[in-house]
């Protein structure tokens, strides 16, 4: 029995000698593989920042502002933060992006977080089984709606119906971008804060419904508060989103880089900005590399507000596994 | 035979009608430790298990029982942080040594686990997979194969109309027959069994243990159960585990009419009484 | 009687209206009906401005005069081209990547990293991977190839391949995340049977992990053709054309008609994103916006339809109903 065994084993090993490096041979090759998420990231973070700084070589970072210009009407230097790449002295100030960006996302936040949360409360405290499977699913769907098609949509049908409304001056502006982008990331925001809802252990809904709460009471005052840091982190993961959205702001919002504070007035994005110049620049020109320099800000302010939902996620689902 | 069981009334049929003090080693465990990470799971366990003759595991839960039943054919390597000491010898062959191909271990030291766990596939298919996995692709073998499986398994009059069905279709019990089958089918000289009843209804359970009864007379059987007749049932030698330390190890017989330690007593009168 | 009457005040009186209660119901249900309110608007109207535009010809022909007129099969042939690139490349190098992080990666450091990665990767904006796409495929991957391989100006220059590859690396989390789900659902025993007869650890994966994980694969794979056929702004660089007027078709060997992955395309949503804001006549071309639309809306909403159905049906068989 013994020499049939270690026979055996001996016959083995050769076997064993392919079997163990093939085995070997395809971990590694699976390692690669689940590296390269990681590995795009970097190279993101390496490409954007790569061509941004060179932007240096021939600007400098007060340029990113403004930009002291002879103003023949004024017939003196003013001091101009204007994004204008298409003009004697180029000008490509920041301010007037971020307004754009800020002026959409937020109001795209706010809303998105209003009835976000509505429904996530909804589906997770109040809709019944049946409702719930068929709600949830539409969420899908119109997750999967394409942003060019919401961007359409905005730009035939529901900016002329804004301005009639609210008797805007420029018929496509920040709040309807803002209302599409809300659009946009109302699915993920949807989900993210139902999840959080739903992980609140049933024990603590029972402990407030023991004390004498009612629904209400027990969804402000225990679900809620419990699962808060989910909610937030699905509020931030929403500003990103939001931040981050291209074709809506590119079709819906006019695209006039203005430094304002008026929702209801054109607005040029970050995102926009790049998709609008970048088909039309030649390689290794400031204005090229200005154009990646907008593209890295835009990555550096998604990819921290992505990481830190990443984080309070992280920590809330470790809460949880105690 | 019929034996009392000591400081109870009841009497207890246990298995033990041929001599097993000839039967040679088959497994060799010495000095046997475990880690799980920082925890040690197994403490100096030593031990002889015998060829041909069914050894049974028994203690309370988290003893070390299932632990120690998963070194022996290094399936414990699949948990991450866990660590081994000491040696197990199969065949005077240390299982733990650096040149063991794991896989042709496993094949030679079948698993029976505690809940049936047969393949999404039909039940050829099931019985089939080991055989295919070491290289035989003959139709006709692996029918061979199969017949005799499913026959060692006292499970060929149930299916054989109906090989090409799922496997997830039959029964309870037939799904652990189906499991012992697949064993079977790669020709192993050990097969360790986790529990393997204690899914099962009383009359199922019967049939596996009557199915061991069987196998006793081929292979080498380790058995970890919770239930005690269980264990004077099937068994020729019994272990009694604690706290991750074997504390006594003899003839069922011996364990169970005449424990050497107090513990033993007390968990057997405890568990009878 | 006293103690009688402020039980009788303080709590058994049943209250019977709350204000704020009734108002917060109705609120919170009014909320939930937006998501299907707007997913029904969007489909109703175009589909009623759309589906007048419809004709055999709109499919089946190129633009023509001054893209006034005519078809838009050139798109719905580039989307389906880009498209089925993508999958080629994302679909292999996702479900490897979700392998490594399910049955080999453990639950320490390296894990947590990958998936951190992951999620970050699905919130990139999708201008940042045009840009990307440029700076990465195009001008170092695709020059340097040129430079090496002496080709000219072949790779290092817009065009399907890299339009392709930026989408893949777009849809890359998506994949990862539905084959990581798919994979957590077969459970350790059948992994155990398996490596207990003998079975290596790939051998175990590839005969009885992967095939009980197929379901969720595919679904992944769906959904994840879906985003690739909707997006525009990682492909607005990176190879689509404003009109092309050929089909990226080449004879390989003279006679075999394939796709030519070296050749610029038209494609759905960038042609729907050009017509209505970039058209000589937007107004006039409107039919044409709307009828593109609704093709692109039909080709993404049966998918992930399909999917989502595909995804029901999967759970069910594996015991877990929820959606």
């Amino acid at each position: 029995m013994r020499k049939e065994m270690l026979g055996s084993m001996e016959q083995h090993r050769l076997t064993k000698k392919k079997e163990v490096f093939s085995e070997w041979f395809i971990e590694k090759l699976l390692l690669m593989a689940g590296i390269s998420s990681t590995l795009i990231i970097a190279l993101i973070f390496l490409f954007l920042f790569k061509e941004a700084v060179q932007f240096f070589k021939t600007a400098g970072s007060f340029d990113l502002i403004g930009k002291w210009v002879y103003d023949d009407w004024e017939e003196r230097n003013v001091f101009k933060m204007m994004w204008q790449s298409i003009s004697e002295v180029p000008k490509y100030s920041l301010i007037p992006l971020f307004c754009g960006s800020f002026l959409v996302a937020f109001p795209a936040t706010i809303i998105a977080s209003v009835l976000g949360i509505g429904c996530a409360i909804y589906l997770s405290e109040l809709a019944p089984p049946k409702v719930r499977e068929m709600l949830k699913p539409t969420i899908e769907l119109l997750a999967g709606i394409p942003s060019v098609v919401i961007g359409f949509i905005m730009l035939a049908f529901l900016a002329t119906f804004i301005q009639d409304v609210f008797h805007t001056k420029f018929r496509l502006n920040a709040f309807v971008g803002a209302c599409g982008v809300a659009l946009a990331v109302l699915p993920i925001m949807i989900t993210i804060a139902e999840d959080a809802m739903r992980a609140v252990p049933k024990e603590l809904r029972d402990a407030s419904y023991a004390l004498g709460a009612t629904k209400w009471q027990t969804i402000w005052g225990t679900v809620v508060p419990a699962a808060v840091s989910g909610i937030s982190a699905a509020v931030i993961l929403g500003f990103g989103r939001a931040l981050g959205e291209t074709m809506i702001v590119l079709m819906a919002t006019g695209n006039a880089a203005l430094v304002t504070g008026n929702i209801f007035s054109s607005v040029r994005t970050m995102t926009a900005n790049i998709a609008a110049e970048l088909g039309s620049v030649a390689q290794g020109t400031e204005h090229y590399y200005a154009l990646f320099l907008v593209g890295a800000v835009l990555f550096t302010f998604t990819f921290t507000l992505n990481f830190i939902s990443e984080i309070i996620l992280n920590k809330m689902r470790q809460k949880l596994r105690m | 035979m019929e034996i009392k069981i000591l400081n109870s009334g009841k009497t207890l049929r246990v298995n033990q009608d041929q001599d097993l003090s000839s039967n040679t080693t088959k497994i060799l465990v010495r000095d046997l430790e475990m880690f799980y990470g920082p925890v040690r799971a197994l403490h100096g366990i030593d031990m002889e298990i015998k060829e041909k003759a069914v050894t049974a595991l028994i203690g309370p839960s988290g003893c070390g029982k299932s632990t120690f039943l998963r070194t022996l054919n290094r399936m414990n390597d699949t948990i991450p942080g866990a660590r081994i000491h000491g040696t197990v010898l199969i065949d005077d062959v240390n299982i733990y040594s650096p040149e063991v191909n794991v896989a042709v271990l496993r094949r030679m030291v079948g698993m029976v686990f505690q809940k049936q766990n047969p393949f999404p596939k039909s039940i050829f298919d099931n019985i089939a997979y080991g055989p295919r996995l070491h290289g035989v692709i003959d139709k006709a073998v692996l029918e061979h194969i199969v017949e005799e499986s499913l026959k060692k398994a006292a499970l060929w009059n149930e299916v054989k109309d109906r090989l090409q069905t799922g496997a997830l279709e039959l029964s309870g019990g037939q799904q652990q027959r189906l499991c012992i089958a697949r064993v079977l089918a790669v020709n192993p000289e050990i097969i360790l069994m986790d529990e393997p009843a204690s899914a099962l209804d009383p009359l199922s359970t019967a049939k596996i243990e009557e199915l061991i009864y069987e196998l006793r007379k081929n292979y080498t059987i380790v058995i970890v159960t919770h239930n005690m007749q269980q264990a004077a049932r099937v068994s020729d030698f019994t272990a009694y585990f604690y706290m991750g330390s074997l504390v006594e190890f003899g003839l069922t017989k011996d364990v169970f009419t005449n424990p050497l330690k107090k513990e033993t007593e007390d968990y057997i009168t405890g568990r009878f009484g | 009687m006293k103690n009688a009457l402020s039980l009788k005040f303080h709590g058994l009186t049943k209250r019977s209206f709350r204000w704020d209660e009734v108002l917060s119901d109705f609120l919170v249900r009014f909320f939930a009906l937006i998501p299907i309110a707007a997913l029904a608007f969007i489909m109703m109207k175009i589909i009623a401005k759309g589906s007048g535009a419809i004709t055999w010809e709109f499919l089946t022909q190129a633009p023509s005069q001054g893209m006034m007129h005519g078809g838009i099969f050139p798109c719905i042939f580039g989307t389906l081209a880009i498209t089925l690139l993508m999958i080629l490349m994302a679909l292999p190098l996702g479900v490897a990547a979700a392998i490594y992080l399910t049955e080999y990666a453990g639950k320490g450091l390296l894990f947590r990293v990958i998936r951190a990665a992951v999620n970050n990767l699905a919130g990139v904006p999708s201008i940042v991977f045009g840009l990307f796409g440029v700076g990465f495929f195009i001008l170092f991957v695709g020059r340097n190839l040129d430079a090496v391989l002496k080709t000219g100006m072949l790779f290092g220059q817009p065009c399907m391949l890299w339009a392709a590859a930026t989408l893949a690396v777009l849809v890359l989390p998506v994949i990862i995340v539905a084959t990581e789900e798919a994979l957590n659902t077969v459970p350790q025993s059948q992994r155990a049977a398996s490596l207990a007869l003998g079975a290596t650890k790939w051998q175990t994966i590839w005969n009885i992990v992967l095939p009980q994980a197929r379901g969720g694969i595919l679904t992944g794979a769906i959904l994840s053709i879906s985003r690739g056929a909707g997006e525009t702004a990682p492909i607005l660089f990176t190879g689509c054309a404003y009109f092309l007027p050929r089909l990226p078709v080449v004879n390989l060997f003279g006679f075999i008609p394939m796709i030519n992955p070296f050749d610029q395309f038209m494609e759905l949503s960038y042609h729907i994103f050009i017509m209505a804001t970039q058209s000589l006549d937007a107004v006039k071309t409107l039919p044409i916006q709307y009828g593109t639309t609704l093709v692109l809306i039909s080709l993404t909403f049966l998918l992930n339809l399909t999917a989502i159905l595909f995804r029901v049906h999967f759970r069910k068989k594996m015991g877990t109903v929820t959606v």
